[in-house]
């Protein structure tokens, strides 16, 4: 198990090191200067351009300002000032991340506590109504674009009825719009999921066993069946929150809740490319975060995975990675 | 090992288990060639239009497409009014029988600028899965016919690619590309070639270690008939699929995308646009709200539709 949590993270690194420098590198392309952008509008001598580009330390040959970049991001997890205002951008990220992560982890868990049920409902009453209609709801919650969900949202319970707030921060029911209109779209998708999942389950052999040895169908289903069925449906979780910490960025422009997708995305609109830079590492390295926690869980949960790399381990190694 | 099932969670976003569902079922049990209990034979091109044409949502799905894009392509000459065309008199308006779905905050006629509207979604849609398709088939492909270090390297290459949820990895080629209609097609295209390369990679494994690969060897088949009458079909039907998929994932992506203004930007009525715009007049004119969100979800829910049948009358497995 160590093993495998080691190879895990032997091939994480390198990969958030080049997302690190490919972000560095493409925003180091993007057209305008970043010393005109950050002497602000207004005409510029080249004099006085030349003096800020020599401050910003943007006379240094690329690759040493990439060294520079990386190095801060390794040993202090710094990623600079921005370019516009000034300000420290890993201060501004540790103010905002909190509330992206809010509304992601809200998103998630409403997610589970309504698409896990119903998921399994739907799957052990497959094709009767209570399937069909629930197939129909998700079809339909699949199409919808986040931010329009939580403009109708808005318009619905903020603006008509008045029960809840319809932008900024502050207690509890100011999250409630943002995580369902984060959460609906990713929920039909997990509904369906859990339901083939189930389905897949209770089709197998092992349920027609425990059928035969005259357990009741309750003890089949959630004794036998779920626990299985739970398996994959970990992996789709974590895939989930995944899209659901991206998908919080949207959400926060129209609710006006100060987190990263309103700084990511004035950072692109006023080219802010350190912003941009930062912002975005940040979010991959937490994705990735997500992502490995998830197939540790699996490898954990699934004594198959754990079976299957021992066993790869002893013949030497045969990857199919 | 477990990263590629990852992939084939992520790659059925919101779908249910057909192939290759959570990287179980191509492990589990061949996909062979069953006889249907009709007379036509699973895979050809008449056995797949009698499933896609019996099937109530395809049709629906095929018939609300075709009808989008006559209207978007006629819509210069069918709607009474421009699409930039401004009547200042009926500024906000709701529906009425001038406006038949009412007009903007500069009185522009919402229909004829959400019709005009969908060739940019449908645009966006299918040039950024063309793009997706060709460089992510290609390195698939590539990946799972060489494997070895090749493999390795693609692979390494795409995981970069996904160490983004996709919606910031979109964002992140448009804040270098900068906005427009075919920026956004590039980024939107980059963002889904890992999908379809890892897709691809794992059809070309899966079939090649199949028993009926073997078993065609085991009579002499030639490899030319192998290639062109078990491979390639069986590589290419999990990818039709996909393609179904990823247009409409694309439409959605490009409203998000032009909806925080990195995409189309505004006058140009792209849905997304619209819809950013109509933001500010919520409270007053909520039909500015919602117009632009149902095509968008008619457009979507279509592709979807199509995609699911597609998989239904693709893989006979799951017939049942």
């Amino acid at each position: 198990m160590i093993r495998y949590v080691v190879k895990r993270l032997v091939i994480l690194i390198p990969t958030l090191l080049v997302v690190a420098i490919i972000m560095f590198t493409l925003m180091d392309f993007v057209p305008g200067d970043p010393a005109v952008i950050a002497l602000g509008s207004g005409n510029h001598t080249q004099e006085e351009i030349e003096l800020k580009r020599e401050s910003m330390g943007l006379n240094k040959p690329y690759i040493t300002r990439l060294g520079e970049y990386l190095g801060n991001l390794i040993f202090h997890f710094d990623f600079g000032t921005s370019i516009v205002d000034g300000t420290q951008i890993k201060t501004a990220i540790s103010d905002r991340f909190p509330n992206t992560l809010k509304i992601a982890l809200g998103s998630i868990l409403v997610t589970i506590i309504v698409g896990l049920p119903l998921g399994v409902r739907t799957a052990v009453r497959a094709n009767t109504w209570e399937d069909k209609i629930s197939l129909f709801i998700t079809l339909l919650l699949d199409c919808m674009p986040s931010f329009w969900v939580g403009l109708l949202l808005v318009l619905l319970f903020a603006l008509k009825l008045g029960w809840l707030p319809s932008s900024g921060v502050g207690g509890l029911k100011y999250f409630v719009l943002p995580v369902i209109a984060n959460s609906l779209g990713g929920l039909a998708g997990f509904t369906r999921q859990t339901r083939a999942s189930m389905l897949e389950v209770i089709r197998s052999d092992l349920v027609t066993t425990a059928r035969s040895k005259g357990l009741s169908e309750r003890e089949v289903i959630y004794g036998h069946a779920l626990p299985n069925a739970l398996i994959p449906i970990i992996t789709i979780v974590g895939m989930r929150f995944g899209q659901m910490l991206g998908g919080a960025t949207i959400i926060e422009v129209i609710f006006s809740i100060p987190g990263l997708g309103p700084y990511l995305v004035n950072g692109i609109g006023s080219q802010d490319y350190t912003v941009v830079t930062g912002g975005i590492i940040f979010i991959a390295f937490s994705f990735a975060i997500i992502m490995l926690l998830t197939d540790l869980v699996y490898a954990f949960v699934d004594p198959r995975i754990k079976a299957q790399y021992v066993a790869r381990n002893r013949k030497g190694g045969r990857k199919d990675e | 090992m477990s990263r590629v099932e990852n992939v084939g969670a992520e790659k059925e976003v919101g779908k249910e288990k057909k192939h290759g569902g959570h990287g179980k079922m191509g492990r589990h049990g061949g996909r062979g060639h069953k006889k249907s209990s009709e007379s036509l034979k699973p895979g050809s091109l008449a056995y797949i239009w009698h499933s896609i044409s019996h099937n109530k949502g395809a049709v629906m799905g095929m018939v609300l497409i075709v009808l989008i894009v006559l209207l978007s392509i006629l819509s210069p000459y069918l709607c009474r009014w421009g699409y930039a065309e401004l009547d200042v008199l009926n500024a906000k308006s709701g529906p009425s029988l001038t406006h038949l779905l009412g007009c903007d905050e500069l009185g522009r006629d919402l229909l004829s600028r959400v019709l005009y509207g969908a060739r940019y979604t449908l645009y966006i849609g299918l040039a950024g899965t063309a793009l997706s398709v060709v460089i992510g088939v290609t390195l698939g492909a590539i990946a799972g016919y060489f494997g070895g270090l090749v493999d390795s390297c693609v692979m390494r290459f795409l995981d970069v690619f996904q160490a983004f949820p996709q919606l910031i990895l979109a964002m992140a080629f448009c804040a270098v590309f900068g906005s427009g209609l075919n920026n956004c097609v590039a980024a939107l295209g980059l963002t889904g070639i890992a999908g379809f390369a890892r897709l691809m990679r794992a059809n070309i494994l899966r079939i090649r270690d199949m028993e009926y690969i073997e078993a065609s060897v085991s009579i002499n088949c030639p490899t030319r008939k192998i290639i062109t009458g078990h491979i390639i079909p069986n590589a290419v039907s999990p990818i039709i699929v996909e393609i179904a998929m990823s247009i409409s994932r694309n439409g959605l992506a490009s409203s998000s995308l032009s909806f925080l203004g990195l995409g189309v930007r505004p006058p140009y009525p792209e849905w997304g646009a619209m819809l950013a715009g109509a933001r500010n007049y919520i409270r007053d004119c909520p039909h500015m709200v919602i117009v632009p969100g149902v095509f968008i979800v008619i457009c979507v829910l279509s592709f979807n539709l199509i995609g699911d049948a597609l998989r239904d009358a693709l893989d006979p497995k799951l017939k049942k």
